[in-house]
């Protein structure tokens, strides 16, 4: 067995052991088992990253095993480290240890700890399946074993009726994603015959395909566009872009470790990673470029705005990683790829610092979420105000922390595209930078600063046990320094053949040549979202129910964002009951076993009312239906 | 050795017959035995089974009544040994899932489970259509009984339905196999598949196998006799509805009408395609407003069974090959589930899911079996539906892009219907002070689930073992539903 095997295996070993034996051998051992696989885990990923993205390495393929044969269907598990896959093991395997670390203090008082790693560890076997594919298939068996693990994770508390059913919507919506991507492995291997990336991306390259092949009612469409759209499909579900975004921020039902690792720093950015790996495609189709930067553009205008009136701490953060998230993907709609991995990257460590701050202030003050009920907690639990600011500011692109160069690199690729939708795009971000200000300084204001509002929690508030302090200042060392040490990433070629460009795609290349007023715009959008959170709720804190109040029917849309959760109940859950009852009562009930089956018999006991003397009338009813079958058949065909 | 493993049950129920009297405990034992040795002898099958020939192996000919070209045939190619060993492991399955549950009549209960057995591993060797349908209604007598005198209190109404849903369809397939016969002078499956009907003949014979294997399948609209069968047969007959003799329908396409008559088959794949949808759409929906427990898997059953039909007509390796391993495949999901609807009924006597909500406080073992095998039948890669579904639904997009399409939204529909349904039995608060004296499930029960969850694994990561065995005849299959008998293509 490879090293590189054993990267995934070792997280596995340890879900099960903590999974089947946790009753057994006890919690404590139980989360040994799962920290130890981590560790193993982490410690070869950095070693495997030190050779394929430090050094220079030559890319990695095994072939582990031969999985679904069928006809000319051939599809393995394989291992693929490249460029990509190399920064997604560390973002992975990293984030993963220091998020088990810090559930030994978060989940102490949890009887069912256990359990808890156990998922823990069985997503971070998945995540990694996911990024170490060499195919499209494997890659389809990691995306939906981290759905499991989420579905499982937000769910973790199953007594509580609204955790339950976050997790059964995060599992539908996400299934519709996937609806879109299995279409579009069917599609890739009816027009390649292969799901393998290398032979696949290739074949691509060189043409070697039919250009457009019919589907449904839209005739001959082209295939590439085709292709990407439905595989995008499935990457807007799992990162929870507009319209398939409704999951995310109810999935904060689950334990905050949770949060910070699936739902910020790893399984959610799987959809941008799907797109960079899938780039040797999406360059060959302007269309669904285009397609993945509007959608990008437009999820981060709209999950900030509706991130500006939320009063839940996590949901605050909850729309901050579905706006960012829309960064990456309209970065990646201008061909700037290697922008949106290096935000994937910076984001994974200050978003998953800004979640796990937000755990110790709701550990802290004793599981309350809501921020109206916190306040001035900043002289009683300072590290964590400390880290928390630090995230913030990272996260709000303050000069030369990690927001700073991942998030300028894309607003300046957008910019430098020179295309329409380029430049809307930049607009969106330029417009998403100030209200992601906002909010992020909106939410340490009414957390730390002010009187507090609930003074028993306050004086109750306490700072974290060291297993939680421990990762929160690693990740706070990352947030400060992903951006300065990541920096490389964005300079040409860094990724080598693992994104491809096509011909004029070189946003990225001229983002360096952008006007001096185009860099320093995001700043300007930093200080003018902190004056105005600071004006709002540290200077006048009766401003924001004034200006609520002025604005009410805005107000309402946002707090209910955008109304798309009742629209989606109404649409889907309501209409589906109904259609189903209405199928069983009158399609079933009524029409097909009424008229059919005992109206077919009704109408013989009409003709042959005298045979009465047959004991169930069903048997009778029947038996002659029967022979009239026979009968008939019997007559047409001699 | 064939007619060993078919008629070996049926000897067991003789020695009981006569060997047993009023002894439950000894009947169950000798019961058991019976199927385990069966069990035995079917692996050694498997063992001497060839997967590089397409053709029939393990030959049997007797001859019976020559004149009319009958004879006493059995054999078995890819196709049927899988159906073999489904029945051969299910079978001990159930008999050891109605140990406690069945406590009146259990001699005859056994009995008439081990005839069913021997009948329908029969049905799945017989080469000859007379033997064919001799079987195919025999097998109906001890069902019949099973629900009709252990199954719940509607079971009158609810076996009658199914015994004459059935039976209408057996005559019409009764009218089509003699028409064959006397036509082509034969009763032998090989020569008839050989045999060239013409367009017209075929047609008619189409349609008389149909309405006996559509029933069979279900396929909507004539699903309605499936959930009502369900609800009130014992766990351990639904385990055998379910996982065999649903496949039997499945398995009539795939023996008769596909190789038999290629050119009717093409001509109503477009027919097959569109009622395959409607069961797979229609029935999710119908499902997901179930409140009784059994009603909403047999549902599932019937949507389950129209992706294999999907599969089975798309006449490639792919959409063939996935709807034979669904076939399996939902043979060992939906019995799992049906015996864990079983393990809660025996300790409930209810099947209401407003009954239920939080069973995870109090049988933990049972919340993570039952998950593993919702998720089996949600389709999660990993476990045995992912394989099959996939393999479908890729087959599907080569044959037709709307039937793929619109067939993937069940997948959807799947996960509503099941995620819901697990949520208000296992997950929740316990509001019923029944399920709150509750106890995890014991040896025996869990003993019931291993094999069974070892292969949805199995079957999940490494299919190979048993889609290498169904290469050769699929392709042999495919080779004659190419072939055009007519000389004029109907599509």
């Amino acid at each position: 067995m490879s090293a590189n095997l054993l990267i995934l295996l070792a997280p596995l070993t340890g879900a099960l052991v903590a999974g089947l034996l946790g009753r057994r051998i006890g919690s404590g051992l139980a989360i040994a088992a799962t920290i130890t696989g981590m560790l193993i885990s982490a410690w070869l990923s950095i070693r495997v990253f030190s050779v394929v993205a430090v050094g220079d390495g030559p890319v990695i393929r095994e072939e582990i095993f031969s999985w679904i044969v069928a006809g000319n269907f051939n599809v393995h598990f394989g291992i693929l480290i490249d460029r990509i896959t190399a920064i997604m093991l560390i973002v992975v395997s990293g984030i993963s240890t220091l998020i088990h670390i810090y559930s030994i203090g978060y989940m102490a008082d949890d009887p069912d700890e256990p359990r808890f790693f156990s998922y823990l560890s069985l997503f971070t076997f998945a995540m990694l399946a996911l990024v170490t594919s060499d195919n499209f298939l494997q890659l389809f068996f990691g995306w939906e074993g981290v759905g499991l693990a989420s579905y499982l994770l937000i769910g973790f508390w199953y007594k509580k009726e609204s955790a339950c059913n976050a997790a059964i919507k995060a599992f539908l919506v996400n299934r519709v994603g996937d609806f879109g991507f299995a279409l579009g492995i069917f599609a890739i291997f009816m027009v390649f015959g292969t799901l393998d990336y290398d032979r696949v991306f290739q074949m691509a390259g060189a043409g070697e395909f039919k250009p457009t092949v019919d589907f449904l009612f839209f005739g001959d469409v082209d295939t590439i566009t085709l292709i990407c759209l439905l595989l995008f499909v499935g990457a807007m579900g799992k990162s929870a872009q507009f319209l398939l975004h409704t999951w995310l921020p109810d999935a904060m039902e689950g334990p905050t470790p949770v949060s910070a690792l699936i739902h910020a720093a790893t399984m959610v950015t799987a959809g941008v990673f799907m797109v960079c790996r899938a780039s040797p495609l999406f360059e060959l189709s302007e269309t669904a470029l285009g397609v993945v930067t509007v959608v990008g553009a437009v999820t981060a205008v709209f999950a900030a705005s509706v991130g500006l009136v939320q009063n839940d701490i996590k949901k605050v953060i909850a729309y901050s990683t579905c706006s960012q998230l829309g960064y990456m993907f309209f970065s990646a709609g201008v061909s700037a790829y290697a922008a949106s991995m290096f935000h994937l990257m910076t984001h994974a460590f200050f978003k998953a610092l800004l979640f796990l701050s937000a755990g110790a202030v709701i550990h802290a003050m004793h599981h309350e979420q809501d921020m109206r009920r916190m306040g001035g907690l900043a002289k009683k639990i300072p590290i964590t105000y400390g880290v928390m600011m630090l995230g913030t500011l990272a996260l709000t692109g303050f000069p030369f922390l990690a927001g700073f160069y991942s998030k300028d690199a894309i607003l300046e690729s957008a910019y430098a595209a020179h295309t329409g939708l380029g430049t809307f795009a930049w607009i969106m971000g330029m417009l998403a930078a100030v209200m992601t200000t906002f909010y992020s300084f909106r939410l340490v204001f009414m957390t730390f600063h002010g009187k507090p509002a609930d003074h028993h929690a306050y004086s109750h508030a306490h700072e974290a046990p060291w297993s939680m302090r421990g990762p929160l200042l690693v990740l706070a060392v990352g947030a400060v320094f992903a951006g300065m040490i990541g920096v490389p990433l964005v300079g040409e070629g860094w990724f080598k053949g693992a994104i491809v460009l096509g011909q004029g795609h070189d946003a990225l290349a001229h983002a360096h040549h952008v006007p001096f007023w185009v860099k320093w715009l995001p700043f300007g959008a930093f200080v003018v979202g902190v004056y105005l959170a600071w004006l709002m709720y540290v200077r006048l804190p009766t401003l924001p129910g004034i200006v609520a109040e002025t604005f009410r029917g805005t107000h309402r849309f946002l707090v209910n964002a955008w109304y798309f959760d009742r629209l989606y109940d109404w649409m889907f859950v309501t209409m589906a009951k109904k259609i189903g009852e209405g199928l069983w009562h009158t399609g079933d009930e009524t029409i097909i076993d009424g008229f059919g089956v005992n109206g077919a018999a009704k109408m013989c006991t009409r003709i042959a009312g005298g045979l009465r003397w047959v004991q169930s009338g069903y048997i009778y009813h029947y038996a002659f239906a029967m022979i009239v079958g026979v009968l008939v058949l019997v007559t047409v065909y001699t | 050795m064939l007619s060993l493993v078919t008629f070996f049950p049926l000897v067991g129920a003789l020695i009981i017959v006569i060997g047993v009297r009023d002894n439950p405990s000894l009947a169950r034992i000798a019961a058991l035995l019976v199927s385990l040795v069966t069990f035995l002898l079917s692996l050694k099958l498997l063992y001497g089974f060839d997967n590089a020939l397409a053709t029939y192996q393990f030959l049997e000919e007797v001859p019976w009544l020559t004149a009319y070209g009958i004879s006493y045939r059995m054999g078995v190619d890819g196709i049927s040994l899988p159906f073999v060993l489904l029945t051969t492991l299910l079978t001990p399955i159930c008999i050891l899932a109605s140990w406690e549950s069945v406590q009146k009549h259990v001699k005859e209960y056994m009995i008439a489970f081990l005839a069913l057995e021997s009948f329908v591993v029969g049905v799945f060797c017989a080469l000859d259509f007379i033997l064919f349908y001799i079987l195919w209604e025999a097998m109906l007598i001890p069902m019949f009984l099973i629900i009709g005198v252990w199954g719940g209190p509607n079971r009158i109404y609810a076996a009658f339905k199914f015994f004459l849903y059935t039976l209408v369809g057996s005559v019409l397939m009764l009218v089509a196999v003699l028409a064959m016969g006397v036509k082509a002078g034969t009763f032998s499956i090989p020569e008839l598949m050989a045999y060239p009907f013409t367009l017209q003949f075929q047609i008619w014979v189409f349609l008389g196998l149909f309405a006996s294997f559509s029933v069979k399948v279900p396929m909507w609209p004539v699903h309605t006799w499936l959930p009502d069968a369900h609800v009130e047969a014992p766990t351990a007959g639904s385990v055998i509805l379910a996982g065999i003799l649903l496949k039997m329908g499945a398995y009539g396409f795939l023996r008769f009408s596909i190789p038999m008559l290629p050119d009717a088959t093409r001509f109503f794949t477009p027919l097959i395609f569109g009622l395959s949808l409607v069961a797979i759409i229609y029935t999710a929906l119908v499902a997901l407003v179930q409140r009784d427990l059994k009603k909403l898997i047999a549902y599932s059953s019937v949507s389950h069974m129209g992706f294999v039909t999907i599969g089975l007509f798309t006449l490639n390796q792919q959409g063939v090959e996935g709807g034979i391993l669904q076939m399996i495949n939902h043979g060992i999901v939906a019995g799992g589930l049906f015996l864990l609807v079983g393990v809660i009924y025996d300790r409930m006597h209810t099947r209401e899911i407003v009954r239920f909500g939080g069973l995870a406080q109090r049988m933990p073992i049972y919340a993570v079996i039952f998950m593993l095998f919702s998720m089996a039948s949600v389709g999660l890669p990993g476990t045995n539906g992912f394989v099959g579904e996939f393999l479908i639904l890729l087959g599907a997009f080569l044959a037709s892009k709307p039937v793929a399409v619109l067939a993937s939204t069940g997948v959807v529909l799947g996960a509503s219907y099941m995620l819901w349904m697990y949520k208000r039995v296992v997950f929740g608060e316990i509001r019923n002070p029944e399920v709150a004296a509750l106890l995890d499930m014991n040896g025996r029960e869990l003993a019931l689930f291993v094999p069974l969850i070892v292969l949805v694994f199995w079957i999940g990561f490494y299919p190979t073992p048993f889609l290498d065995m169904f290469h050769a005849s699929v392709q042999h299959l495919l080779d004659q539903a190419s072939v055009v008998k007519v000389g004029v293509l109907a599509r």
